[in-house]
């Protein structure tokens, strides 16, 4: 009989015969979904993140590099205190989309260049993949999540988005929203140049531009 | 496109400069200092760099704000593009400066992005930044300069085996404000003129400035020389938003009387360093402020240039440029 940990019942994927015992989980090789229902199946639990950054090249536990420890930091997210332990080389859109499950911010290119990953810090937007979660500090963050209302109702900008059909694919959404909530916020009554100039740091492959443009005049308007 | 980590690296987070420059002596070339890390942590994630270290110079406060001297401005090197762009002083003063950091890159990167980062960021040739053993990288070749090579963004002048350009937009406005950069390590603190502090491959094929691997570049002054002058700047970029210069153009100008009485105009975009065009500066100084003092000033701003196999139109672009620099300014 295997490890139990490692067992994972449906799922092809056998354990790790030379790993120590706990650890093994972190060099299974799986496809994500093989490896979910697998965890579900068999009620185990992995309290960690790891398995997660499992298939993240750099950071599994076996390439440990020079000051590889993971530091717990407090931050500021969506106006709650979250604890998590964070790498130094660690974005802050890997923190919140592996550590903290808020998946609603997206990750694409990974460089800058896109603006999927955008989140409001201190009233700016920022691209989270290119901000590393320890320098981000106790200033306040806000992410797509922050947006609903106590009843989980759409806020006015989300509502205005999806009454202009703003989104086509929808995949680059999250990031234009956050670009509006931060324009609106410091002025809420923009010209469509203004709206232009301040989204102009989100691609949207689909070209859905006007649109977008349409549901930030609408939410404006709405303010 | 991999969604991968970084490679591991020790983070330092010194709250002081006296803290920040222990760490840069102690690491050296294996300490890498980061900003706003719009330029660091492309490098890293693509492996075309590794370092043992980083020194997150963000939460030094004296690096940070733009005070009023005596004789102009000091701007802590940790201000962000945006800080500059919406700054009364700068917008009263040096709109030049203003406008130039306006159109850096995307707002994202402007909102965390610092005028120090901005004027010491690496070359942008894409095979660099591939991590291609070119001479800039320390190796033998130059992969832009060859018959194949893709060098539509590359340089006109002074190659010297690398052929990559300045792409910041602040230079080429820190250079027309005769502006000077603080450098601090542990020996102390230095101050270098705009114009020396960008250095081309002639001098050191690494390296896109005077700073070395135990400094710290602190704060940016401005003198009042140029402050409320006539100012000129724009940028011509494939997209408006993200793309580095193709060609920018900065220019600061004492006009009286319908005469342009003195001046200085800076190019960046097309050599390894903001190029003063010295030659556009004597050719119009003494003379009417009109299209024609423009149209003989755009065509002596290219003299000298050596084009590449892709990149012949930046030498209309930057006549153009030059020419609407003084006719419009």
């Amino acid at each position: 009989m295997k490890d139990p940990i490692l067992y994972i019942p449906g799922s092809d994927i056998a354990a790790v015969d030379d790993a120590a015992p706990g650890t093994s989980v972190l060099r299974i090789r799986a496809s994500r979904r093989a490896f979910i229902k697998g965890i579900i199946a068999s009620g185990a639990v992995a309290g960690s993140s790891a398995f997660l950054f499992g298939g993240l090249t750099g950071c599994a536990p076996d390439q440990p590099g020079a000051g590889a420890v993971e530091r717990l930091l407090s931050l500021n997210i969506n106006g709650k205190v979250r604890r998590v332990d964070v790498l130094p080389n660690e974005t802050l859109a890997m923190t919140l989309r592996y550590k903290l499950g808020l998946t609603g911010t997206k990750l694409s290119c990974d460089r800058g260049e896109c603006g999927a990953c955008t989140v409001v810090i201190d009233g700016r937007t920022v691209y989270s993949c290119s901000t590393l979660t320890h320098m981000v500090g106790q200033r306040e963050v806000r992410t797509i999540e922050g947006l609903e209302g106590p009843n989980g109702e759409l806020h006015p900008i989300q509502q205005a988005f999806i009454d202009e059909l703003g989104p086509q694919c929808g995949f680059c959404t999250p990031g234009q929203i956050m670009s509006t909530v931060a324009l609106l916020e410091a002025n809420p009554k923009p010209t469509r140049d203004q709206a232009r100039h301040a989204l102009s740091g989100n691609l949207c492959r689909c070209g859905a531009y006007d649109h977008y443009l349409n549901s930030v005049m609408r939410a404006a308007q709405g303010a | 496109m991999s969604k991968d980590m970084m490679p591991m690296f020790e983070l330092f987070q010194p709250t002081d400069l006296s803290g920040a420059l222990d760490l840069v002596e102690r690491y050296g070339a294996d300490g890498w200092k980061v900003a706003g890390g719009q330029d660091s942590l492309d490098w890293l994630k693509d492996r075309a760099k590794r370092t043992k270290a980083v020194i997150d110079l963000t939460r030094i406060a004296e690096m940070k704000g733009i005070r009023e001297t005596a004789d102009g401005l000091e701007i802590g090197a940790l201000t962000t593009l945006t800080e500059i762009e919406e700054s009364s002083l700068i917008r009263e003063k040096f709109a030049l400066l203003a406008g130039a950091a306006s159109r850096v890159a995307s707002p994202q990167i402007r909102n965390v992005g610092t005028i120090g980062g901005n004027v010491s960021q690496d070359a942008r040739c894409w095979y660099y930044r591939g991590g291609m053993d070119c001479y800039r990288a320390g190796g033998s070749t130059c992969y832009a300069d060859t018959p194949q090579g893709m060098n539509r963004e590359h340089c006109l002048f002074g190659a010297d085996r690398c052929v990559a350009v300045s792409p910041s937009d602040t230079a080429p406005a820190l250079v027309a404000l005769d502006a000077s950069m603080v450098i601090q390590n542990a020996d102390g603190e230095r101050v270098v003129a705009a114009e020396d502090f960008f250095i081309g491959p002639q001098v050191d094929i690494e390296r896109m400035t005077v700073l070395q691997a135990d400094d710290i570049l602190t704060a940016i002054r401005i003198p009042n020389t140029w402050a409320n002058a006539t100012f000129y700047f724009e940028k011509v970029a494939d997209r408006k938003t993200w793309d580095f210069a193709l060609v920018n153009i900065a220019a600061a100008m004492r006009v009286s009387g319908g005469t342009i009485e003195d001046i200085r105009i800076v190019a960046g975009g097309v050599e390894c360093v903001p190029r003063r065009l010295s030659v556009v500066e004597n050719v119009v100084k003494g003379s009417a402020k009109n299209a024609d003092t423009a149209k003989l000033a755009g065509g002596s701003a290219s003299r000298g240039a050596i084009p590449l196999n892709y990149n012949q139109f930046k030498i209309p672009l930057l006549e153009n440029l030059v020419m609407r620099a003084i006719r419009d300014a």
